[in-house]
């Protein structure tokens, strides 16, 4: 795979061009963190950002959606009537966006894209954005990418990848569409020079070195459900756990939603919102029966949903992408690493 | 406050080998840096795991309401202020407890210093304290930084450092501060009506409803939220501002006369909201109102289910 | 594209009050356009989700059979925001229905063998939809013995009670009408909790599968009298009820070990049940 080599400036202006076709997205520093947002010009870009807070996924899943409008009017023929709420699904490029963020898309994909039923937003949504990917040179201390099948480099959920090299810029197309991205040659982009590749092939192989890989998938996905199910160390990470939802929030891989209907006057809509695992309300039902009411069960709930519940179901490795932003931002540090090491050394004991 | 941990340390030992209690609640080492973890041990093979640190931010009162056991709990003068509001409010008993007291010198704000260290895309890997000073490390860096510029928000203006109840202080007692708590108050007080609205707009405008604040809360405890109620639906569930704002709001008020300004919300807060603006407002208010200020005396009845003849009535007028 | 989240217009064509306590109601709709009707293959045993614009959407388990064209059959229990509302709408009203959704209950296994089904209270709904669907003349060959155990509080809290006293009177179907206790001195069947009829009557698992929906105590003391009777835990089914959103296997709060109720259930046998955390 040949790399480009460009400047910053050829960088931007690069995408300056591809921003008359595409709406521009982009890591911006917004107060303390950095977070996606839509971009007037790709010079905003701060490519010295470490991740965002909140994951993208609010690019392709919003916090809050109108999936439906009506009309509740008694004089309109077509009251009570659900319409589709009309949506901007022109072309977009998302620039920046690291490694981990962008494969865990394609591990949501399998949620929003099955055989039977596709959400119809996630996917428009999800083939109209174009993904620029940006290796991480550096990963923080809290990274734990390559422990679960992704990488500081990885390119499985990109078009295109940027590499920040001495002086510039390394761009390479990872799909059949950055290669197309690509055809509209940076100015002044040359092909990187064999020297550059190996001092960008050595930055790889340093990043990925400084990597923790502790995570054993098979030895996990061989064990019984029910087995790690009722293992005794739920207990002690359950204790401290809050129930904020703020991992579940935060990150990439969490997919769960609510719908509701809200009405005003005569005008509604149906909408839906970020929804919890976490929270007792998830599975209340309307009986007052509740089949997580207790806590140890919820927490049990998230971690084995992405640990074992969708490697057993779609056999396609763990549903975390290793972007540390749970170990970074739970409030009584309860950390997913540590849930991992301790069921591999549960799975590890013999049954 | 490294003598502190081996204080926690020793005191936990005893009560386990006396059987004084069932267990014990308090902090072993964070994974991370300037983070620790509460947890609930039981065995004294565990005494070694407890620890403690400038990081010790999060209020174990979180841990107590309903619970059916003795328990040890560490508690710094905030902490202790909560479990004053939340004997008074039944939600646990005094005989139920084992208080071991910190003096504490504050707690200090992780984020103030990631804010200062990593939002250029730096990485901390180790935090270390002494003598007032915090050195932090990254793969290339290391900086110190002088301690009381780092206080939580909330430490910085605290004026019961001290428990207020306890068995037993793993310290002597710490001087404690004579400090104006009310200056970002009376600022807001002073805007006009419109620009309080635009301040508090502003204030929520990164909220995306997650209530982690409200779990962070000792005394969020009820069982069910009114934002979760269906029946009727007090509250739309969406970020629309209005909505929003009334959940920041409305929670408020539910904890005039009982917050201890503990900074659990704020610290909970995955986007950073200033969500102690709401609180402290109405502290000031209570305390001006009824000369009362929350949790400081056990025993006493919070303003707010009391009735004196001479409380201020302008309101009814 | 096809949205599966964008419910059927449908009209509430009757509203019947079910029960003595006036909480279950039945409600018949009918399509506003014949292409939806048409797309609207079902198997009993499926839901759908009820669209009630401004309150919300329900899981619902389909009442009616296939086998019985032009409209589509909900039993409704009044218990929250969304079937409060909807038990006070009138005829005539335009609500939403978003389905079928689910599995059904498996009836390429079921043909060819007997059925027992037990149901308990108002969760009788799938139940009524596959004994008339498996009495209708076409399909009455394909099944061998049906027996039908279900039991209510009291009399007054049967649902479908003209059916079943009719059902009572053919020879193609064995019924076995239980209620907890009763003062109705009309009342000529048996009294007592279907787990003690089930095992009084103790149908034959010879070649049979049993299809078991109630409360989860009646399920409880149930399971084990069939047990006794011989049937294997993948001979007996159940539906499970869960909260739920999307009714497509997307929104995630259905979830329980490797399966979403809604999309991979609601219908299990025990024996998958028991791979599976007790979560439900």
């Amino acid at each position: 795979m040949s790399r480009l080599r460009l400047t910053q400036e050829g960088l931007t202006e690069w995408l300056r061009r591809l921003g008359n076709i595409y709406t521009l997205y982009g890591p911006v520093l917004t107060g303390s963190y950095h977070e996606f947002k839509r971009l007037q010009d790709p010079g905003e870009i701060d490519w010295d950002y470490s991740n965002t807070r909140l994951s993208p996924k609010a690019l392709f899943l919003p916090p809050a959606e109108k999936m439906f409008v009506f009309s509740m009017d008694p004089d309109d023929p077509e009251r009570a009537i659900l319409k589709e709420a009309p949506k901007d699904f022109g072309p977009r490029l998302v620039v920046g966006i690291r490694p981990c963020d962008a494969y865990a898309m394609k591990l949501v994909d399998r949620n929003f894209i099955t055989p039977q039923y596709r959400d119809p937003w996630w996917e428009k949504r999800r083939q109209e954005t174009v993904i620029i990917g940006y290796g991480c040179n550096d990963p923080c201390s809290t990274c734990f990418c390559l422990s679960v099948g992704s990488g500081p480099f990885d390119t499985k959920g990109l078009d295109v990848l940027v590499i920040k090299v001495d002086g510039g810029f390394s761009l390479s197309f990872c799909s059949e569409r950055g290669k197309k991205l690509l055809r509209r040659e940076p100015l002044g982009a040359r092909a990187l020079s064999e020297s550059e590749e190996r001092s960008l092939q050595d930055r790889r192989a340093h990043a990925e070195a400084s990597m923790p890989k502790f995570w054993d998938e098979k030895l996990v996905a061989t064990r019984p459900l029910l087995d790690i199910f009722n293992a005794p160390f739920w207990e002690d990470i359950q204790f401290s756990c809050i129930n904020c939802g703020t991992c579940t929030f935060l990150c990439p891989t969490c997919w769960c939603f609510d719908i509701q209907d809200e009405l005003w006057q005569n005008k509604g809509c149906r909408v839906r919102l970020w929804d919890s695992c976490m929270f007792p309300l998830f599975t209340l039902h309307g009986s007052g029966h509740n089949p997580r009411s207790q806590k140890l069960q919820r927490v049990r709930q998230r971690f084995m949903h992405k640990l074992k519940y969708y490697v057993d179901k779609y056999r396609n490795g763990v549903a975390c992408v290793g972007c540390g932003r749970c170990v970074q931002f739970c409030p009584v540090n309860i950390d997913i690493r540590e849930v991992m090491r301790l069921m591999v050394s549960h799975c590890q004991c013999s049954l | 406050m490294f003598e502190y941990t081996e204080k926690i340390r020793e005191i936990v030992k005893r009560l386990l080998q006396d059987r004084v209690v069932d267990g014990v609640i308090g902090f072993r080492k964070g994974t991370v840096p300037m983070m620790n973890h509460p947890f609930f041990m039981k065995h004294i093979e565990q005494v070694p795991q407890l620890y403690w640190d400038s990081w010790c931010g999060v209020n174990l009162a979180n841990y107590l309401p309903k619970r059916q056991d003795k328990v040890a709990v560490v508690a710094k003068g905030c902490d202790s202020r909560s479990i004053v509001v939340l004997i008074a409010e039944n939600q646990i008993t005094r005989d139920q407890l084992y208080i071991i007291g910190i003096p504490c010198k504050g707690m200090l704000d992780r984020r103030k210093i990631y804010d200062t260290v990593r939002t250029r895309g730096r990485d901390i890997t180790d935090v270390m304290e002494r003598d007032g000073l915090i050195v932090v490390t990254g793969k290339d860096f290391s900086l110190g930084l002088d301690r009381n510029q780092y206080l939580q928000e909330n430490c910085a203006i605290c004026l019961h450092r001290n428990p207020v109840i306890y068995d037993e202080l793993v310290g002597e007692m710490v001087p404690e501060q004579e400090i104006d708590r009310y200056e970002d108050i009376r600022a807001i007080e002073s805007m006009s009506s419109e620009k309080r609205w635009e301040y508090f707009s502003k204030l929520t405008e990164p909220c995306i409803r997650c209530y982690a604040c409200r779990n962070a809360c000792p005394f969020c405890y009820c069982p069910q939220c009114f934002v979760d109620e269906s029946k009727p639906q007090w509250v739309g569930k969406t970020i629309d501002p209005t909505d929003t704002l009334t959940f920041h709001l409305l929670r408020a008020f539910h904890l005039a006369g009982r917050c201890t300004d503990c900074g659990s919300c704020e610290r909970a807060c995955p986007v950073g909201i200033r969500v102690r603006m709401f609180t402290k407002k109405l502290e000031k208010d209570v305390k001006e109102l009824y000369g009362y200020e929350a949790g400081v005396q056990l025993g006493e009845r919070p303003p707010l289910d009391t009735y004196r003849p001479e409380d201020p009535q302008d309101f009814i007028k | 594209m096809n949205n599966p989240y964008k419910p059927y217009p449908v009209k509430i064509d009757e509203i019947i009050v079910e029960t003595d306590d006036r909480n279950l109601r039945t409600f018949h709709l009918k399509f506003l356009n014949s292409e939806d009707e048409a797309a609207f293959q079902y198997y009993p045993g499926q839901f759908a989700e009820i669209s009630v614009p401004g309150q919300g959407e329900i899981p619902i388990g389909i009442a009616s059979s296939p086998t019985e064209k032009g409209y589509l059959k909900f039993t409704v229990n009044k218990v929250g925001k969304v079937t409060t509302y909807l038990h006070n709408m009138k005829p005539g009203e335009i609500i939403g229905v978003r389905g079928p959704l689910g599995n059904w209950y498996p009836w390429d296994k079921l043909e060819g063998s007997n059925v027992v089904i037990i149901g308990g209270g108002f969760a009788f709904t799938t139940l009524r939809s596959s004994i008339v669907y498996m009495l209708d003349p076409e399909n009455r060959p394909k099944f061998g013995n049906i027996t039908v155990i279900y039991g209510a509080r009291n009399p007054g809290m049967l649902l479908y009670k003209e059916e079943l006293f009719a059902w009572e009177q053919r020879d193609d179907i064995v019924m076995h009408l239980t209620v907890d206790a009763t003062n109705d001195p009309n009342w000529r069947y048996n009294i007592g909790f279907v787990p003690a009829v089930t095992k009084e009557k103790a149908p034959s698992s010879e070649n049979a599968y049993a299809i078991v929906c109630g409360p989860p105590i009646m399920i409880k003391f149930t399971l084990p009298v069939l047990r006794e009777l011989g049937f294997a835990p993948d001979r007996i089914i159940t539906s499970l009820e869960m909260r739920m959103k999307c009714g497509i296997g997307m929104c995630g709060r259905c979830n329980i070990g490797t399966e979403y109720v809604c999309k991979d259930g609601p219908v299990f046998t025990f024996e998958q049940l028991s791979q599976l955390p007790n979560e439900y």
